[in-house]
């Protein structure tokens, strides 16, 4: 019943399937984590700089996004960089386990290879053990390498014990995201579902830690993630969280192999219901057909948005106070030019918020190259359907995605925003500042057609383009990086309409540089073999 | 009239060479068969006709019109239905059928119901759970239920049970009788054999036979297997024999089918004891181009 043989074998297998993408996602993900860490260390070498860096830690904004600051009365390097890092390192893990799992498992079961694998003298759970001891190493093997890597800096507060933990938390986050999904590959019958169950859970543990951390702690308890922020690397170092978050994973593994073990194969254990006989007339067109496909994903998003900015909002309040109060702060923020510190922070969050929000968008236009892999672009090219009414399609509705992702989030802010400040923001306001970030957001998606229509196989251009921009807008700042490199980023030209002059010269240009990267690309992409 | 007109046509992927000055022609009112090995070139044609990929040199008209130019005002009269059927696992077999016929342009829901009860397919299924089989009869039905004029079918039947493959014949069939052409490429050589007027053989990116059946069966060759009372002298020299071997003191060999009744004399003339003989058919001419025999071949030979 629930026989493994072959799982060495197997394991052996998949850890060849993954001998690129592993290794790849690993050593960026140690590297970027060195190299934030000695930027940082350069950065706050006094401990004047680094109580300054501390003040500005503790405001619900900040607890929000990234967890509860700690060790701020001596905020040493350690202590800064694990607060600063871990969550959103902690989140990379997750997301690298939740695809490394269901790849492994549903996907490779719903294309009928684990049955090729199960019609030979395997045992019934081997492919879910190998594939569950494999990401035990991965993360195993993660954890002891980041953790030997931060020691290795060689930075004072950065102890080994400290160093191990940083990594453990990785670790042990990761193969709790492994095992979660390992639950959902058993209850989804598809892939789609399984990643999609995954994701959904890794978000609301964000969220459900995010509200817990600015209210009420025994809230943040109920999340994994919280569970992990509660070891305070480099500070007190406790081990407890690890413990925790293992003990949960055994019990959720057992709990994936049972039920395994007891379905067929193929079968899942959330029911399925006959669907429709004839296409209902919304769906007889490439856009509807399109709008069909992606409608789950961009009902999430759009919900996922709003919450994102509603969470920013609702600390507004907070934050209002917390100004009102901190000296330090005022004079950082320097409000003599007549805006509140308030408005100041928002204009900040904006362009993150954009980027973010630029994902769905991205996503969208992108499944087109996504259809065309799987031989499907093929199928409606052979009806009375041209090119340019295709990615004219595509471009439509990611121009509209990207429209009411950032008119979401704006609404989500200023709604969560209002009712928790006592002075309320104008909501044209709040409004003009997200959706003036359109133009950039739209930049990148006629990157993205661009790229469809000239390199289709390196569709990941248009990512690489977005997190430079996430990086060089987001943590240009705290790293001091030239002015010029936030500049190619579409998102540091667009001015901070709550805080600057109106200056709409940038946005006329962003805007014109994303139309001629969409007619080129549609002029690439009607003059290109649709790939088989 | 010819409704498919392939000149010279010649794709490369880069250094390699898919299709090398390719010709074809197809005319109004005929099945042609479309055959050759895996990897000869047959999907790589049948992308380029469809405008899905653009041929390197050479000229491809479909209805008097360049298929790259005109892709689109072709496709209104064209259905195709591609080897590899792969569909939106989401949606049911229901819903695609009706995206393509509405994509297409006309529909006609009464021929739409009736071939789903022909080839009884289950459209309230998600595709995801539909077997290669049953994508298939998705594409097919929604082929058969638009009124095109040229059906391009890839391999449609490499899926199919031999009932529904005896239903598709029936539909090939209906629409050739309704004035249609039909550009089949298969490998179940039966199937060509009944269904097509003409057939074309490719092989390594070329076109290396091509012609009408009763040409072809030209070509053929009867399998004999006989027994003479006195021993016979040396066969393998008479002309129209091949592949002789002895089988326990009994003759095997085929005979080139137009050879046929002076080998026949010759072997009576030493008193046939038992003659059994395998009907001619286009499989051993098939296999042969398929190996890649390089016996002298009576007309289009160019693969030397």
């Amino acid at each position: 019943m629930l026989s493994g043989r072959g799982t060495t074998t197997l394991l052996r297998f998949l850890v060849r399937r993954d001998r690129i993408r592993t290794p790849v996602f690993g050593s960026l993900l140690i590297l970027i984590t060195c190299m934030t860490t000695v930027a940082l260390a350069n950065l706050y070498n006094s401990s004047d700089s680094r109580q300054t860096m501390a003040e500005t830690m503790v405001n619900p904004a900040m607890t929000a996004m990234l967890g509860k600051g700690y060790g701020l009365e001596n905020y040493t390097i350690g202590a800064m960089m694990a607060h600063q890092m871990l969550l959103f390192t902690v989140i990379a893990m997750a997301i690298m386990n939740i695809l490394l799992v269901a790849r492994h498992t549903r996907a490779d079961e719903e294309e009928g290879r684990v049955e090729l694998i199960r019609s030979l003298p395997s045992g019934r759970l081997a492919n879910l053990y190998a594939t569950l001891i494999l990401a035990f190493l991965t993360n195993m093997v993660i954890a002891i390498l980041t953790g030997l890597g931060l020691y290795a800096l060689g930075i004072e507060s950065m102890n080994l014990e400290g160093s191990l933990l940083y990594g453990a938390a990785l670790g042990a986050a990761g193969f709790f995201f492994a095992t979660v999904t390992s639950i959902f590959a058993q209850l989804s019958e598809n892939a789609r579902g399984t990643i999609g169950l995954s994701f959904t859970l890794l978000g609301i543990s964000y969220l459900i830690r995010a509200v817990g951390d600015v209210s009420n702690d025994a809230l943040s308890m109920v999340s994994p993630l919280g569970w992990i922020l509660g070891s305070e690397v480099y500070v007190t170092n406790k081990w407890w969280p690890i413990v925790i978050t293992l003990t949960f994973s055994v019990l959720l593994m057992i709990v994936s192999c049972v039920l395994y073990s007891k379905r067929d194969l193929g079968a899942g254990l959330l029911p399925t219901k006959p669907g429709k006989r004839n296409a209902s007339a919304s769906l007889l067109s490439p856009f509807g057909l399109s709008i069909r496909l992606q409608r789950t994903g961009l009902i999430s998003w759009a919900v996922g948005m709003f919450i994102l900015g509603a969470s920013y909002g609702s600390v507004l309040g907070d934050l209002d106070s917390f100004f009102v109060e901190n000296e330090m702060f005022q004079q950082l923020l320097n409000p003599e030019n007549g805006h509140s510190l308030t408005e100041q922070f928002l204009t900040m969050m904006m362009s993150v918020l954009a980027m973010v929000s630029t994902i769905p968008a991205l996503m969208s236009v992108n499944k087109l190259v996504g259809e065309e892999r799987k031989g499907r672009v093929e199928l409606l090219l052979s009806k009375k359907v041209s090119r340019n009414r295709l990615l004219g399609s595509a471009l439509v509705l990611s121009t509209i995605v990207s429209f009411i992702m950032l008119s979401l989030t704006a609404l989500g802010l200023w709604t969560a925003g209002n009712l928790s400040m006592e002075n309320g923001m104008d909501f044209w306001n709040v409004y003009s500042a997200a959706i003036v970030y359109l133009p950039a957001v739209l930049l990148i998606v006629g990157f993205g057609i661009l790229i469809i229509g000239l390199l289709p196989r390196v569709t990941i251009a248009g990512w690489i383009y977005l997190m430079f921009s996430f990086f060089v807008v987001y943590l240009g700042g705290l790293l001091e990086f030239p002015e010029w490199l936030s500049g190619i980023s579409p998102f540091g030209q667009i001015p901070e309409l709550l805080v600057e002059k109106r200056n709409y010269l940038p946005v006329f240009i962003v805007t014109v540089l994303a139309g001629l990267c969409v007619v080129v690309g549609f002029v690439g992409y009607n003059k290109r073999d649709i790939q088989a | 009239m010819s409704i498919i007109e392939v000149k010279n046509v010649t794709k490369q992927f880069g250094k390699f060479t898919a299709l090398d000055g390719v010709d074809m022609q197809v005319n109004k009112g005929e099945v042609y068969g479309f055959i050759g090995p895996n990897g000869a070139g047959k999907s790589t044609t049948i992308r380029i006709l469809l405008g899905i990929i653009k041929a390197s040199k050479g000229s491809v008209q479909i209805f008097g019109k360049d298929a790259w130019q005109e892709a689109v005002s072709i496709h209104e009269r064209i259905a195709y239905v591609p080897g590899d059927v792969n569909l939106w696992p989401n949606l049911t077999g229901g819903e695609v059928i009706d995206l393509f016929t509405k994509l297409r342009g006309k529909v006609d829901k009464g021929r739409r119901e009736e071939l789903m009860e022909r080839f009884e397919l289950d459209p309230t299924k998600k595709c995801r759970t539909y077997s290669k089989g049953n994508r298939q009869k998705v594409a097919l039905v929604s082929a058969f239920a638009s009124e095109a004029d040229l059906y391009i079918l890839d391999e449609p039947t490499s899926g199919l049970d031999p009932l529904m493959e005896r239903v598709f014949q029936e539909c090939v069939l209906e629409a050739k009788d309704a004035g249609k052409s039909v550009l089949l490429s298969s490998h179940i050589l039966s199937e060509v054999e009944r269904l097509c007027d003409r057939v074309g053989i490719i092989r390594q990116g070329k076109m290396i036979e091509s012609g009408s059946m009763s040409e072809l069966r030209h070509l053929t060759r009867t399998n004999l297997l006989v027994q003479t009372k006195q021993t016979m002298g040396d066969l393998g020299k008479i002309e129209g024999v091949h592949d002789l071997e002895e089988k326990e003191g009994a003759f095997s060999f085929q005979v080139d089918s137009e050879k046929l009744d002076g080998v026949i004399r010759y072997l009576s003339s030493f008193g046939i004891e038992k003659l059994e003989s395998a009907p001619p058919n286009l499989e051993d001419l098939f296999m042969r181009h398929y190996e890649g025999d390089r016996e002298p071949m009576r007309e289009g030979e160019q693969d030397a």
